[in-house]
């Protein structure tokens, strides 16, 4: 197995693994707050933050969908060294899928949950070019009055928010940051904000 | 007075410390080693075992010295014990023709190949307290008999080769396993036998009980009952075959029950099982007893509303560590509560008193 | 206890409850599934808080644990200890500096801030049990959104007593869409449900966590002609002379005779440190001394 496979894990996993998911778990309470995480880094293209969610979450119990701007064979045997999780051919398997936003479309194809369940549902880690606290005004639980992402698209997020209490929960990656978007948050076009 | 009602650090060592004296008991008695439970208590060890779901008599013996002989706390320490170990996989399932048996009896049949093997067993024991163990508990050695060549066939197959008994559908499923994944309702065949196998044994014994005394009779025979030993083997996949990696003993029950049919379907026995590890036939048979009363939907019989029916009731209720943790959590302060409580039933009176005044004037 | 991995549970176990975590909070109020597993303590002795705390707990963390607003009930201290012991956090009674606070039947009465974490310890979550003992009546109901049940035993409470007879684990609805069980907390507290800290349940034997985010809305279910009364002892606290606070009555001689003390005690300490003098203050002063 070569270099890029084995590298990449967390140093120290019973430390890191904590502060990892206290960022995560702080954006998915507060939508629109953007952390960084280190510590972990996957084959190229995939951030650090990323790396992090992917090692943080996913285990032998939660199949991970490539979409075709991450999927590689170097990524699969990463995932399958460090984290145990199977990937899936298929996006309605999947617990977690990556890629970028474009290549995770259409959104329509995820598991959303079931009435009786609504946690069986996906989470989407979307790479992005660029995450900053502007553009999209989001509002919902976790957020005080409302706050602001730059969400590479408004429309896909309102139909998801309409499924709640099913859907799915996504969280954004760019560089060592990170934010999230759970499906409870509804997502306005800035030029619709009076 | 209010410091007084405080609990604090040096209370919990106090109690700590006199617990570990009373366990001690009178240090003028010997101390009682760990290997000497594990021999001679053996079927207590059996059942921390088999409700702890962690087959190592050492420990469970452990267990039962550490809790002073209080079953369920050992089980208790077991199964915390059990849930920080790793696990490396799942062996192939076992298989019990292949037991070499100690006990090995039918209720069903007078004889059957292989034979009726009384076993250890206290059924024809007379229950008078022997005063000589009081002083002496050495015994002359039981006479021997030549071990049993080759696998002793189950005696439900006896029928089954009639299809006198119906025939449970082999299935290469991954049984879901309780201490991995939330229980979730409806629950299949395998996770409730999981559930019971795990069970307190009181709890599935007064259940199995109830089935006899009419709540939701399934007319159970002991169709066969075995207790002995069975290999363990694990695949492993870097050599591409399988190995043993150890023994294990255990008890198996196979009831015969009353017969389903129809007028299209001609009338066959159903089964009941149980499997439990170690000597620990009550809670076999028990088992067995429950299986077979919650099998009713799937054998096309009616919901007689009986307790042993009801798998939600049966499964959410037979952990005897959830039970006795939640029962004795209602030790722990509750006065927050009560005080709400207390306001409220104050402010109830109160009121009715004014009615009850403005009434009278 | 070097033997045991940080915060005792192993990684696999975390992650498993992470998720779980997660999934809460992105649907508030709604009890997710877990695969609860055995701790050192008893089931019903908050096992289920402690997973939740154990999943969350990083190094640098400050915890408190209370029972019943105290940090020293026994309960508590033995919480505490085993965290002391399996994560090696620092721990603190002082509210203003946790970083994680695990509580049992209360809410501290200082507003928790944003970089707080309540963690609840739970013993029956399902707000619809006592109507309804099944679990897969109840799973139904939720996704219905059939909380009618809920209304009638309210509305029995008015036709028999002339008001709500539910003193505490008092139901709530969560941002318009799930009924809830905010734990055994005293309807006191149901107000500072909605907060800037991030509140988390953990209820271990019921094998099932939920959550609410920061700011969310939790409406207490009342009636129109018989609104939601946040009611506590009308007394002000005998040590502090806090009158805002909610109070323990403690019976204090064989006379009946009773005093009335804040039951968050690092509230009652601080407003004491700040020279707030309640009716018994002296005699409490002189019999620590």
């Amino acid at each position: 197995m070569d270099q890029a496979v084995m590298t990449g894990g967390f140093a120290d996993p019973p430390i890191q693994s904590p502060q990892a998911f206290r960022a995560a778990m702080t954006a998915m309470a507060r939508p629109g707050d953007i952390l960084a995480v280190t510590g972990a880094q996957a084959p190229a293209p995939v951030s650090v933050a990323a790396s992090v969610l992917l090692l943080v979450l996913c285990d032998p119990g939660t199949p991970v969908w490539l979409a075709t701007s991450h999927d590689s064979a170097d990524l699969r045997r990463w995932i399958a060294f460090h984290t145990g999780a199977s990937v899936v051919a298929a996006r309605g398997e999947a617990v977690f899928a990556l890629g970028t936003w474009d290549s995770l479309l259409s959104l329509a194809d995820y598991r959303i949950g079931t009435p009786d369940y609504p946690d069986r549902s996906a989470t989407l880690i979307v790479e992005m070019p660029l995450l900053r606290a502007e553009g999209a005004v989001l509002q919902g639980p976790g957020i005080k009055e409302s706050a602001q992402l730059s969400v590479p698209e408004v429309a896909p997020l309102r139909v998801n928010r309409a499924l709640f209490p099913l859907g799915l929960d996504f969280f954004f990656t760019c560089g060592s940051d990170l934010a999230a978007v759970p499906r409870s948050t509804v997502v306005t076009d800035p030029a619709e904000v009076v | 007075m209010y410091v007084a009602v405080k609990g604090g650090e040096r209370a919990i060592e106090n109690a700590h410390a006199w617990l570990a004296e009373a366990r001690r008991g009178d240090t003028r008695v010997p101390e009682l080693d760990v290997a000497q439970i594990r021999e001679q208590m053996a079927l207590a060890v059996n059942r921390v075992m088999a409700e702890g779901s962690l087959y190592d008599p050492d420990l469970a013996a452990l267990a039962i010295k550490q809790a002073r002989g209080d079953l369920i706390e050992a089980v208790f320490l077991i199964r915390a014990y059990r849930t920080t170990l790793p696990r490396f996989g799942a062996s192939k399932p076992v298989e019990t023709a292949d037991m070499r048996c100690d006990r090995r009896i039918s209720a069903t049949f007078k004889d059957a190949p292989g034979g009726q093997v009384l076993g250890a067993t206290f059924d024809y024991t007379h229950r008078l307290l022997d005063f000589k163990l009081a002083a002496d508990g050495e015994v002359p050695p039981a006479a021997m008999a030549p071990a049993q060549a080759g696998s002793v066939p189950h005696i439900t197959e006896f029928l089954n080769r009639d299809g006198l008994i119906q025939t449970e559908a082999p299935s290469c499923e991954t049984p879901p396993d309780l201490t991995r994944e939330p229980l979730e309702f409806p629950a299949n065949r395998a996770l409730r036998l999981q559930a019971l196998a795990r069970g307190d044994e009181g709890f599935i014994l007064g259940l199995a009980y109830s089935t006899q005394r009419g709540y939701a009779r399934n007319h159970a025979f002991v169709g066969e009952l075995r207790i002995g030993r069975v290999p363990v083997e694990m695949e492993i996949p870097e050599l591409g075959f399988s190995i043993e990696i150890g023994e294990i003993e255990l008890t198996e029950c196979e009831t015969v029950n009353q017969f389903a049919g129809s007028k299209t379907a001609p009338a066959q026995f159903t089964r009941g099982y149980g499997l439990v590890f170690g000597q620990t036939e009550r809670k076999a048979i028990a088992m067995a007893l429950v299986d077979r009363a919650l099998r009713w939907r799937e054998l096309g019989e009616d919901n007689l509303g009986a307790a042993a029916q009801d798998e939600e009731f049966v499964l959410s209720h037979c952990d005897n560590i959830q039970a006795t943790g939640f029962l004795e959590h209602i030790k722990l302060p509750h006065y927050v509560d009560f005080q709400s409580e207390l306001e409220l039933v104050r402010r109830l009176r109160a009121e009715a008193e004014a009615v009850a005044k403005e009434a009278a004037e | 206890m070097t033997e045991y991995t940080f915060a005792y549970l192993d990684e696999q176990t975390k992650r498993m409850i992470r998720r779980a975590i997660l999934k809460a909070l992105a649907v508030p109020g709604y009890q997710v599934p877990f695969a609860s597993r055995e701790m050192p303590m008893p089931y019903g002795w908050g096992t289920g808080g402690v997973q939740v705390s154990a999943a969350c707990l990083v190094p640098e963390d400050r915890l408190k644990v209370i029972d019943q607003g105290a940090d020293d009930t026994t309960n508590a201290v033995s919480i505490r200890r085993f965290f002391e012991k399996t994560a090696g956090v620092a721990t603190t009674t002082r509210t203003a500096e946790a970083t994680l606070i695990q509580t049992r039947h209360r809410i501290p009465e200082a507003p928790l801030t944003r970089d707080q974490i309540l963690v609840y310890q739970v013993p029956i979550p399902e707000p619809l049990r006592f109507l309804e003992p099944r679990e897969t009546e109840t799973r139904k109901m939720h996704s219905l959104e059939e909380y009618g049940l809920v209304h009638v035993k309210l509305y029995e409470d008015i036709a028999r007593h002339g008001q709500i007879a539910t003193s505490y684990a008092y139901p709530v609805k969560v941002e318009g869409r799930y009924v809830m069980d905010p734990s055994p907390i005293p309807k006191f507290d149901n107000p500072k449900l909605e907060s800037a800290a991030i509140q988390l349940f953990g209820a271990g034997r019921e094998q099932r966590i939920y959550a609410l985010p920061p700011y969310c809305q939790v409406v207490s279910l009342d009636f129109e002609d018989h609104p939601f009364e946040a009611s506590k002892a009308d007394h002000i606290c005998d040590l502090c002379g806090s009158a805002t606070s909610y109070l323990d009555e403690v019976i204090v001689d064989d006379a009946g005779g009773r005093m009335f003390v804040c039951s968050d005690t690092d509230y009652c300490e601080t407003r004491r440190a700040a020279g707030h003098r309640g009716r018994l203050a002296a005699t409490e002063e002189e019999h620590f001394a």
